[in-house]
């Protein structure tokens, strides 16, 4: 292709450090666009970018978070195409990039079906995931979409609410719209600019999400639920201490909404949790999250 | 009537380019953008590019960028810029009015409400940023019976198929080909090979052609009009504006 540059934007910091990875490894210069506040609250992995060699560009603009981040990206590719090549890290976006994204993805899905099957001879009954932008939601479903007995959940951020309108759940709270080339649902005003969202898990606070999840809701393949900041730190804490793995923020929402299914389901029922990211990275976040919360801590699980 | 067309006949007949200047309707207000506009009317502007401020503005550099956000702040709705068109028409008959939009905002109003507010507004044309080719026939198809033309942007690297493909279908209209690769702003210097691919341009389409992003002086234009029948200024009249300084050039 002739690129000797990347460029990507991140929110949590996963797909950037992926980025900075793959940059370190073949010798290329990386710039990675990241909102302001998500620089801030997710630096454990703005070191490791930097570490890895990369240069962090904090953008301040708009919301300082996601899009932000993404709208810069745009605007560095467009001057700099001949030799740069964009990485977008969800599956939102002009196409063929939600395909892309959505292909390079299906690891996850494949994967997750062969050790389904290796280790309990079935199949899931559901398959749950996060849904920012979705695309480790739309990796994990890819493996298994053509199983119609499995039940694809994917989990959006409910931030203080859907009723507060602090949140960033594009399918359950917004319309649809258009959006850095993709038509898809947007947390939109009525004249159509598009909403500061919000969400305590910085991977999954963008007013979009990859126009094939609006698809598979369309459709009913999918279902789309909605976990607020609370069920979500509960669910991080919970992993934690249960199974000594610390959740990313975003892969907590998931867990969340199966801890909410599970009790009215069999005691054999399956479910598959796609822990998308590691958590390290939100020690600090989660901390500072419950001290702002002290007189509204939810209960352990 | 056939403004924009008009336009470029007029503007060639005079042995010029046709000058083009964008405004950021809302900054520093709406009344401070009407009069800009009639400043720049009287000032020799052919056509009037009115932007609508929009929350994602990721194709313009930080001039346009902070006017956009400005404008948003004091409540600018597209339905604002529709209704300063139309005060705008009714002082200047002859005046190309475009439309300057992201495509969110039109697609949110609803392509039919939007096309007969524009045709209320006597809008000439609308230029869509983000709204590629494949996707712009369900807004043409809107525009069309209205009479209302559409802009067509030609990128540093599109392909002269994609150009002539642009191109086709459309009256009253102008390719405007973007100069740099690159988001809005003025540029020191403008690429060497842009004369030479304007020429190319010309010999896709009957349309006029039009170059803007990074025009900013006389020089530039000078330059650039030997080879298109117009140019576009926004950036700089922007920024004019901001240091409270009128929009002239």
């Amino acid at each position: 292709m002739g690129k000797k540059r990347l460029i990507a934007e991140t929110g949590a910091g996963m797909h950037g450090v992926a980025t900075a990875t793959v940059a370190a490894l073949l010798g290329m210069p990386c710039d990675v666009y990241m909102g302001a506040i998500d620089v801030e609250r997710q630096s454990p992995n703005v070191e490791r970018m930097r570490l890895l060699g990369a240069r962090v560009v904090a953008v301040e603009e708009g919301s300082a978070t996601l899009k932000d981040a993404m709208n810069e990206a745009l605007r560095d590719w467009v001057a700099n195409c001949d030799d740069t090549f964009y990485v977008i890290g969800t599956v939102a976006g002009p196409a063929p990039y939600p395909r892309m994204v959505r292909d390079f993805q299906s690891v996850i899905g494949k994967e997750a079906r062969r050790q389904c099957l290796a280790k309990f001879g079935r199949l899931p009954d559901q398959a749950i995931a996060c849904v920012g932008g979705g695309s480790n939601a739309m990796g994990l479903f890819a493996g298994f979409i053509d199983d119609p007995a499995v039940k694809l959940v994917g989990v959006e951020a409910g931030g203080k609410g859907l009723a507060t309108g602090e949140h960033a759940a594009s399918i359950n709270g917004g319309r649809v719209g258009v959006l850095h080339g993709a038509k898809t649902m947007l947390l939109q005003t009525a004249d159509g600019n598009i909403i500061d969202t919000y969400s305590v898990s910085a991977g999954l606070d963008y007013p979009g999400v990859g126009p094939e999840h609006c698809h598979l809701a369309d459709t009913g393949r999918a279902e789309y639920s909605v976990i607020d900041d609370a069920e979500a730190v509960a669910a991080f804490d919970a992993l934690c201490r249960y199974e000594g793995i610390i959740p990313a923020l975003e892969s907590s929402h998931a867990l969340a909404e199966a801890i909410k299914r599970a009790p009215s389901l069999p005691k054999d029922a399956l479910l598959l949790v796609n822990l998308s990211g590691r958590g390290d990275k939100d020690m600090e976040n989660v901390k500072r999250w419950k001290e702002r919360n002290a007189a509204n801590l939810p209960e352990p699980l | 009537m056939k403004r924009i067309t008009e336009a470029f006949q007029k503007a060639r007949s005079e042995g010029r380019g046709a000058f083009i200047a964008y405004l950021t309707i809302g900054f520093p207000s709406i009344e401070a953008s009407e009069r800009a506009a009639d400043d720049l009317i009287a000032g020799g502007a052919d056509i009037i590019e009115l932007g609508v401020p929009f929350s994602d503005p990721f194709a313009d550099g930080g001039v346009i960028r902070k006017a956009a956000y400005e404008a948003l702040r004091q409540g600018v709705t597209l339905d604002d810029v529709l209704a300063t068109a139309k005060r705008l028409r009714a002082h200047h008959a002859s005046t190309g009015l475009v439309l300057f939009t992201y495509y969110n905002l039109v697609f949110s109003k609803g392509l039919e409400a939007f096309a007969d507010a524009a045709a209320d507004a006597d809008i000439d044309a609308v230029l869509c940023v983000d709204l590629p080719l494949e996707e712009r026939e369900e807004l043409l198809a809107a525009l069309r019976p209205r009479n209302i033309s559409f802009i067509p942007l030609i990128a540093p690297n599109t392909p002269m198929e994609r150009v002539a493909a642009s191109a086709q279908g459309l009256d009253n209209s102008f390719l405007y080909v973007i100069t740099v690769k690159g988001i809005t702003g003025e540029r020191k210097e403008l690429p060497p090979d842009l004369t030479g691919r304007l020429d190319e341009i010309r010999k896709c389409t009957s349309l006029p052609i039009a170059a803007g992003f990074g025009i900013s002086t006389r020089e530039q234009a000078k330059t650039v009009c030997a080879h298109a029948d117009g140019f576009v200024v926004g950036s700089a009249i922007v920024k004019r504006l901001a240091e409270g300084k009128k929009a002239e050039l």
